[in-house]
């Protein structure tokens, strides 16, 4: 029996068997006739304010549930919009739908009211894009759309929608896998690793001395994370999580050194400077992590896991390249170790190289300041005190810049997906979005969005989203009246210069701006006032919180690798930099 | 290996022919900040696949990240990277050259040997045309450049490979992500 449906009703029914719950958008003329049926579907819509929210709503879905984020808007400055959401999710690998709509097939090209070449202007921000130009294909694009987004390297795929494609009717069809594998013939990822390289991985393994395991963002993606403790726990080696990868290993397991890179801990940047052997899982060798490549971790050899064959030998030639799934990869690493020590071979005394890293985790604890009574509140305090008072399992989603550097550095990620973060485009303004996605993907669980000053005043507007929605977040402004990273460049590079980084001690007022998008606000200004305002913040569960802290302004990220210098030249913090020498 | 250019290379790269393709392979090589030096595209014996032949100046970038990165297109179905010394390749020039009637005999002579043709003769200007490998191309370009070209335009190269041997590829042919 042949079923007519109009493209609208296709797209919406493809949605919803795709196991779609949940939207984010907002409407506008050449996407109106895909909101009709949206009427009468099962599938929540959330109704942002700004379609950039929507793609960060979607981000932070993903990031949490695993399952692909779905924005849809209209066409032109809508989807211009989607730009910046749709590069983050790109750069940071994220599973990611955007529909936008399209002025009909007819008027393409004429310049017409709000058209803009979407697929061009997206092309380098996705993992794929296509413009649909029959109803009939519907079906079949969607079911793409999702099996790209979802598998090998996970990444944003846009659709655009002309409107005459959503009014025709089509007769409803629902393409098999093998259908969209066969309609693919260029799409064939790899996820099992060559047998070969496994072994010869394993046998480094065995050999090193100095071992760290250097753990990105595609462990979580793979969802490998037990695999990886197993790993860690067998060949008992240090492990650094990239801010990519924050809570793919317990922060609080013995093995765990924290974050390397450029605001990482001492430890980790120097184990991975010291290591002979890095185990690089998922990561991608960034400039953040690197500092001078010609100076990276000049005598480590290098095992790459990553199922993008384009990373391997992209920034750092690896001795033994692993393309595949991270999951499956480490599960036959773990194999073949297991099969070598049974066979009688013995892995390499480490002791030595432990001993040495743990007298740098003795000497080179995170450090700040604490402030004096009557002084200026220290965000890291804060941080600390949101931390110890926050629910287990609470997700923890930030912005960029210090606030971002000093949560990833402060908040013990003990569980994986629990930590949303703008890590490779860096979006101000990421935060409190991404937390409304990731409540609406983890209703169950406490959300924190740490913000600063400069990124809330980006996309706070969203709150009202949130409060309309009714889904409830909890946001910390670390209020230092600047665009503190820039500040702290300036400061340290630029000779104290100040150019354009002060925004403003009164204005806007965060807590009536708070109250009236429909959350409650607090201020807090003295450390004695903090673990209260936490608290009253933790109890509000019908409503969003904005609790605005005004910290220090001079307080500034430690440890720190200027860009582009070696991570052996790492900055510690003033009080700790006399002891460098043991660093050696 | 051809053309004075060493650190030329030739990509064989089978596409879906569909829209779109060409702007997204040639947006990649603007995105990632690879050259290319000449590049033709045409449908294959296979309606639904199309054929680009890039000749690629890697002495800005690995040639391996421009394949890695070129493969992890979904339109791109597999790509190989033909050696010269195990291929063929043809190139199509055609060329305008300014040349008064009594000097024509010349310019005829001299296509004749290269074995091209005379596409059109006017008082004061011949067009000529010559197919053959990129090396012979460069030749009789240097050949005509002393009368005076009014317009010249090559094709870029198309390239198969050889019969006797396998075509070298350094790509695996499996897909990636």
């Amino acid at each position: 029996m042949t079923e007519k449906l109009t493209g609208a009703q296709a797209l919406i029914r493809a949605l919803e068997l795709e196991g779609v719950d949940t939207i984010f958008g907002l409407p506008g003329g050449c996407i109106l006739p895909a909101y009709d049926p949206l009427l009468d579907s099962p599938i929540r819509h959330i109704l942002v304010r700004h379609e950039q929210g929507a793609g960060h709503m979607a981000e932070g879905y993903a990031h949490v549930t695993g399952r692909p984020g779905v924005a849809m808007v209209t066409s032109g400055p809508a989807a211009t919009n989607m730009v910046t959401p749709l590069c983050d999710a790109y750069m940071d690998s994220i599973p990611m739908v955007c529909i936008t709509g399209q002025v009909p097939t007819t008027a393409i090209g004429t310049d017409a009211f709000q058209e803009c070449d979407t697929v061009g202007i997206t092309r380098s921000v996705t993992k794929h894009n296509e413009l649909i130009m029959t109803a009939d294909d519907i079906p079949l694009m969607v079911r793409q759309a999702f099996h790209i987004a979802t598998t090998g390297r996970p990444g944003p795929v846009l659709l655009d929608l002309p409107k005459d494609v959503l009014q025709n009717q089509m007769t409803w069809h629902w393409p098999t896998d093998s259908d969209v594998e066969d309609s693919l013939p260029g799409y064939r990822p790899t996820t099992k690793g060559h047998p070969r390289m496994i072994k010869e991985a394993a046998r480094l393994i065995l050999e090193s001395k100095q071992p760290v395991l250097y753990v990105g963002g595609g462990v979580l993606k793979a969802r490998a994370a037990d695999a990886l403790r197993e790993l860690a726990e067998l060949i008992d080696a240090p492990v650094v999580t990239t801010l990519m990868a924050r809570g793919a290993f317990p922060d609080d397991h013995p093995l765990c050194l924290g974050m390397p890179g450029m605001h990482g801990n001492a430890t980790a940047i120097t184990a991975m400077q010291k290591s002979d052997l890095l185990i690089t899982l998922g990561a991608r060798f960034d400039d953040r992590i690197t500092g001078r490549v010609n100076s990276f971790a000049p005598d480590a050899k290098i095992i790459h896991v990553d199922i993008d064959p384009a990373e391997q030998g992209k920034v750092r030639r690896p001795d033994v390249p692993i393309v595949g799934d991270c999951r499956l990869v480490i599960e036959e690493i773990i194999k073949a170790l297991r099969d070598m020590l049974a066979g009688g071979e013995k892995q390499a005394d480490i002791s030595a190289w432990k001993s040495r890293v743990s007298g740098w985790r003795e000497q080179f604890p995170l450090h700040y300041t604490q402030s004096e009574p009557g002084d200026a509140l220290k965000p890291q305090y804060c941080l600390e005190k949101l931390r110890d008072a926050s629910p287990e399992g609470t997700i923890l989603c930030s912005g960029v810049g210090q606030h971002q550097m000093w949560s990833s550095q402060y908040w013990k990620f003990n569980e994986p997906y629990t930590w949303v973060n703008s890590g490779g485009l860096g979006t101000m303004g990421f935060s409190v979005p991404a937390a409304i996605g990731a409540k609406v993907g983890r209703p169950d669980r406490t959300v924190w969005a740490v913000d600063g000053d400069g990124c809330f005043q980006m996309t706070a507007q969203e709150l009202v989203t949130a409060s309309v929605e009714r889904i409830p977040i909890k946001v910390a402004v670390l209020n230092n009246s600047y665009l503190g990273m820039v500040r702290q460049w300036q400061e340290m590079f630029y000779e104290e210069r100040y150019s354009e980084v002060y925004l403003s001690p009164e204005l806007p007022d965060f807590v009536k701006w708070a109250e009236a998008m429909g959350c409650v606000g607090i201020r807090v200004e003295s450390p004695e006032e903090v673990e209260a305002a936490i608290e009253k913040a933790n109890s509000i569960d019908d409503r969003s919180v904005v609790v605005e802290f005004r910290v220090d302004a001079g307080e500034k990220v430690f440890p720190m690798v200027p860009a582009g210098q070696s991570n052996d030249d790492v900055i510690l913090h003033p009080a700790q930099s006399s002891q460098r020498e043991f660093l050696r | 290996m051809s053309n004075g250019h060493p650190a030329h290379h030739i990509l064989s790269v089978l596409v879906e022919n569909r829209p779109g393709v060409l702007a997204r392979v040639s947006g990649l090589f603007a995105r990632r900040g690879y050259n290319i030096f000449s590049l033709a595209v045409a449908p294959t014996e296979d309606p639904a696949m199309s054929r680009i032949t890039i000749v690629v100046d890697v002495e800005s970038s690995p040639l391996e990240q421009i394949v890695k990165q070129l493969f992890k297109l979904v339109d791109v179905v597999k790509i190989s990277e033909l050696d010269p010394r195990r291929s063929v390749e043809r190139e199509l020039m055609i060329a305008t050259v300014r040349v008064p009637a009594e000097e024509r005999g010349q310019v005829v002579e001299l296509t004749n040997i290269f074995e091209g043709k005379i596409l059109a003769v006017g008082t004061e200007a011949i067009t000529v045309s010559l197919d053959g490998s990129p090396e012979k191309l460069d030749d009789f370009e240097e050949l005509l450049r002393g009368y005076g070209i009014v317009e010249l335009q090559r094709t870029g190269r198309v390239a198969l490979p050889k019969l006797d041997k396998e075509a070298r590829s350094r790509v695996a042919k499996g897909k990636a992500s």
